[in-house]
């Protein structure tokens, strides 16, 4: 039996999204299941009906209708109370559901029977849940349309330009708090031609707000915010007053501010004080993305766009609904992704497996039984530090090519003198004088060829190869001294014909590798060019 | 010429291979150096001619052999594959191994060589030709078997016989023995079984020892096999009394021990062990690894064209290039692929791995014939921090040089070899035939990456299908 999935239309006020795509239903059909979605459900995010009905699924007219059709219903917001009541007994339900804010809610769903998966409580940091994870992808959105609505209400150009009619500066930015929205929304104002300043408390985050093309700006005092998790941690008095002197000094400076700053399970920090937004320049703005929560500055008002002191600013909370359409698009797919991780066997089935770790952490219902919260993922940020560390190591060593490598250790060093000392001896005390000659010529050419082998470029090693293979046929000259040499006598009858086939022979093999050793390394060497 | 004339010619050809080899150290300088090393050479082979030591009588014998080994050598470098580069190399190699024999014996049964030494100049005397001909039958034969397994007409797998550290103790032995019983040879005749019986070991244990040598440390045995080439020139040099077969023998056995060494470096393991042989079969150690790390996940395959659009997206390039490419013929449309996007704007760069590739250097000549500009390759140490500004790493035919296990896992049996951090990209593309595992038998996490997608296929062919999805 294949399952239905049922896609409601949003009724919060304000609400434009919608849980799945014509793009989507089609995937979700090919991996087995029946799509289902209420007539107008996309109407608000530009997908009409008939899109969807092009794409597989059936259109239901009604609400009601819908939920008791379907076995599975995806959804954006938070369900009201009024429709988990005209949801099937024993259904499963997938969307937004912030278990810790509604207890009634849970309570309601439990007493239906219903399997939940809160798409919020996904353990975002297993690798493998990122594709997943409809908080980063609303995050993005977040970042992006704040730019957007401070481009809209700030009354200048974000570029820097110089036109006919005068110079104009660029517009400042700053960004407070450089996670997934912070970080989406330096890009955007980056785009946009705009100066862009950014902070975290999180040390780490000074490298992707430079590779966004940010410029991270420190706070003067020594403390890490990392609070496990990815998030950020409440700070100490000290650093909080840096932080403020911080903000005060960039408030005077910039045009725009948007604040990101969250911290799980607390209101949102007040980082932006009335006294700060009157030295504002007038004609700036504010975004607050915290506004849900309380938000990062004093004045903000939830929902509204207000002007005080001067200053617009805008405390809207329904951002990824303002783009419909790329939100909408962007859950689904992360919907299908999950959907697709429950039903591997691609026979329109759901498995709602709790060994997965990255399902455990969704599911927050089991067939009635509350089972949020799910118990720490086994997986900390921490050992990521360790392995950085191990793997900077053999990098650092490398092999030095033709710069100072690492000393020997000392007592290595000691034994290595020590046997050469004894070789040496050994050489000193047996070989004729006429032997030692050579060897001090040997030793020295070997020190010459390390010294100068040393400083050949590796992307050099196969011709270096070719070349020192030409020349060693030098030995070739052994062979030709002795081919027809000056006859002195003595020692006997000498077997002319053997030596000189020998010799032959070797001059001929030699010849072969002194000829095409030289001949392909000039062939090789040839093709290396700028 | 007179003596003193050849002795300053000799001088003369000394410094210029010196030169040749310091001309390698830069492509710019580098056709500069194998020029001085040709007039070296020819300077070298003149003085010896027309030197005190060969007679009018052998100039006949000299040009006819000289001709036609000349002639095999100019044409095998000629119609050489650069892909071939090591087989031919590995073959030179056994050719100066079997000269330094061939000389080694003339030598010996020359009459004229010894009558004017004393006991102990005699007894010096024979060790040079013993020693000489001994690394010289190594030599031979171990690069013989280079070359069958570079070319494949052997196996790549280390053939690993019962107790084969015991039988090259008691060869060694043996080896010691009959040299003994050479140095108190009463004749020439005497000495001459010794000699052979010692030559027929020496030419067994070069084969045995260059087979049980897994593939991926072939690029260790080529350069090892270079440095005793050199080794067995310096032991003939010793034996004519010649200075400038020393010194030269003796530049190149260093240059090729040094290569040796770097190249033992670059896998993090230390040249005792690649010579004992056996690489990723001694032992089931990569059973044992793969039993208590292996690598779960699914791996995320694209097309052709899918990889195209990342391309085409992407800002900053590193292409990491193995083996696989060197096969499947692809430079070339890795060359074409580069250049579109290098028009593009897109900074496209190469990362070559020391080992990467059958000898050193390998990927870096195969990209030179393929017209890819040298500034733009790069070797790991001087781009693998760069990775995380990297959009798109694409490895085309590699595997353990990119392995996360070498960095992450100490049980792996590649622990500790420094590999490129293509996994620190935004996103890597690995190129392969299948999910086989690469020559050290272990499994790669990095294809179970969330950041890592795998084009199948053979390289040449889906390199043909982007760049086609590229252009269009």
């Amino acid at each position: 039996m294949t399952l239905m999935i049922g896609i409601p239309r949003e009724i919060a006020s304000g609400e434009k999204r919608v849980a799945t795509v014509p793009e989507v239903v089609e995937k979700l059909i090919k991996l087995g299941f029946k799509v289902a979605v209420e007539s107008g459900a996309g109407d608000a995010a530009n997908f009409s009906d008939d899109t969807y009905r092009a794409a597989g699924a059936e259109i239901i007219a009604g609400a009601a209708k819908l939920w008791a059709a379907s076995d599975i219903v995806f959804k954006v917001c938070v369900p009201t109370s009024a429709e988990v009541d005209l949801m099937r007994e024993g259904g499963t339900l997938i969307g937004f559901i912030w278990p810790a804010q509604n207890p009634e809610l849970m309570q309601q769903l439990a007493a239906k029977k219903a399997t939940v998966l809160a798409i919020d409580a996904l353990p975002r940091m297993l690798s493998r849940a990122q594709k997943m994870d409809a908080l980063t992808s609303m995050a993005g959105i977040t970042g992006y349309r704040a730019v957007i609505e401070a481009a809209n209400a700030f009354g200048r150009f974000f570029n820097g330009q110089i036109t006919a009619a005068g110079k104009v500066p660029p517009a400042k930015v700053f960004i407070a708090g450089a996670g997934v929205a912070g970080l989406a929304a330096i890009g955007t104002a980056v785009g946009l031609g705009a100066i862009v300043r950014a902070n975290d408390t999180r040390a780490e985050v000074a490298d992707q707000v430079k590779s966004m093309g940010g410029e991270f700006v420190k706070v003067d005092y020594e403390e890490e915010g990392s609070g496990g998790g990815g998030y950020a941690k409440v700070m100490s008095e000290g650093f909080q007053q840096a932080q403020r002197d911080m903000y005060a000094k960039q408030a005077k400076e910039v045009d725009i501010i948007i604040t990101t700053a969250l911290i799980p399970g607390k209101p949102a920090p007040k980082l932006i004080t009335a006294e700060m937004v009157k030295s504002m320049k007038p004609g700036s703005v504010i975004v607050d993305l915290a506004a849900e929560r309380g938000g990062n500055c004093e004045l903000t008002e939830p929902g509204q766009a207000v002007v005080k002191h001067g200053v617009t600013i805008v405390g809207y909370t329904d951002l990824p609904s303002r783009l419909a359409k790329q939100s909408s698009t962007l859950y689904g797919t992360n919907l299908f992704r999950l959907t697709e991780e429950l039903c591997k066997t691609k026979d329109g089935i759901i498995n709602v497996n709790m060994e997965d770790e990255a399902i455990r952490g969704l599911t927050v219902i089991k067939e009635g039984n509350i089972t949020w919260p799910a118990p720490a993922p086994k997986l900390p940020a921490v050992p990521a530090q360790p392995a950085a560390a191990k793997a900077a190591a053999p990098a650092a060593k490398g092999h030095g090519h033709g710069g100072a490598s690492e000393p020997m250790a000392g007592g290595k060093l000691a034994i290595m003198f020590g046997v050469a000392a004894v070789l040496f001896w050994f050489v000193g005390a047996f070989a004729p004088a006429a032997f030692l000659g050579h060897f001090t010529v040997f030793v020295l050419a070997c020190f010459v060829g390390y010294m100068v082998v040393w400083n050949v470029t590796p992307a050099l090693h196969t011709p270096l190869m070719s070349v020192t293979n030409a020349i060693s046929s030098i030995i070739a000259i052994g062979a030709l001294v002795q081919i027809a040499p000056p006859l002195l006598g003595g020692g006997g009858p000498r077997p002319d014909d053997w030596i000189r086939w020998l010799a032959v022979a070797g001059i001929a093999l030699t010849a072969v590798n002194m000829f095409g050793g030289f001949a392909v390394t000039q062939r090789m060497l040839a093709m290396f060019r700028k | 010429m007179s003596a003193s004339l050849a002795t300053v010619s000799y001088i003369g050809a000394t410094i210029l291979f010196i030169l040749s080899l310091g001309g390698l150290s830069n492509p710019a300088t580098s056709l500069r150096g194998n020029l001085y090393g040709m007039i070296g050479m020819t300077i070298a082979v003149l003085a010896t001619i027309f030197g005190p030591r060969v007679t009018s009588g052998g100039y006949a014998w000299i040009i006819g052999s000289m001709v036609v080994g000349g002639s095999i050598g100019i044409y095998a470098a000629r119609v050489v594959k650069m892909t071939q580069m090591p087989e031919l190399v590995a073959l030179m190699h056994s050719l100066v191994g079997l000269a330094a024999c061939l000389v080694g014996f003339a030598n010996y049964i020359d009459p004229e060589a010894a009558t004017h030494l004393n006991n102990a100049e005699k007894a010096i005397h024979e060790m040079e030709i013993y020693v000489g001909i001994l690394i010289g039958a190594i030599t031979f034969s171990g690069s013989i078997i280079a070359f069958g397994k570079l070319s494949g007409k052997i196996g790549g797998k280390p053939l690993l016989l019962p107790a084969r550290h015991m039988m090259n103790l008691v060869g060694l032995l043996i080896v010691i023995y009959f040299g003994w019983q050479f140095l108190h040879a009463e004749s020439v005749n005497a000495g001459m079984t010794p000699l052979i019986v010692m030559t027929v070991i020496a030419l067994l244990f070069g084969i045995h020892m260059v087979m049980a040598i897994g593939g991926a440390d072939m690029p260790v045995v080529v350069s090892m096999l270079n440095s005793y080439s050199g080794w067995a020139a310096a032991a003939t040099g010793f034996m004519l009394n010649n200075d400038l077969l020393i010194v030269t023998g003796a530049l190149v056995g260093s240059s090729g021990a040094i290569l040796s060494y770097i190249m033992c470096k670059a896998m993090a393991r230390n040249f005792i062990s690649v010579i004992a042989g056996g690489f990723g079969t001694g032992g089931g150690t990569p059973a044992a690894a793969s039993g208590d790390a292996q690598p779960a996940g699914e791996v995320i395959a694209v097309s052709a064209a899918e990889t195209a659009e990342l391309l085409r997206e992407a800002r900053n390039v590193i292409i990491v290039p193995g083996y696989g490419m060197a096969v499947a013929q692809a430079q070339h449309t890795v060359c074409e692929i580069t250049k579109h996007l290098r028009e593009k704007g897109v900074n496209v760069r190469f990362g070559i791995h020391p080992v990467a590739g059958r000898m050193p250097g390998h990927m870096n000549v195969l990209l030179a014939e393929a017209k890819v500009p040298y500034d733009i390759v790069f070797e790991m140490d001087e781009l693998n921090e760069d990775f995380p500004d990297t959009d798109v790493a694409m490895i085309i035919g590699a595997n353990d040089i990119v392995n996360p296990a070498a960095q992450d896992d100490p049980n792996s049996p590649i622990a500790g070899m420094p590999v490129l951090e293509v996994w620190k990209a935004k996103t890597s593309i690995v190129m392969k035939r299948s999910m086989a595992s690469g020559y050290a038998g272990v499994d790669n996490p990095l294809f179970y990456k969330d950041n890592n997608r795998m084009l199948f296929g053979d390289a040449k062919k889906m390199l043909d299908e982007v760049f086609v999805a590229l252009k269009t």
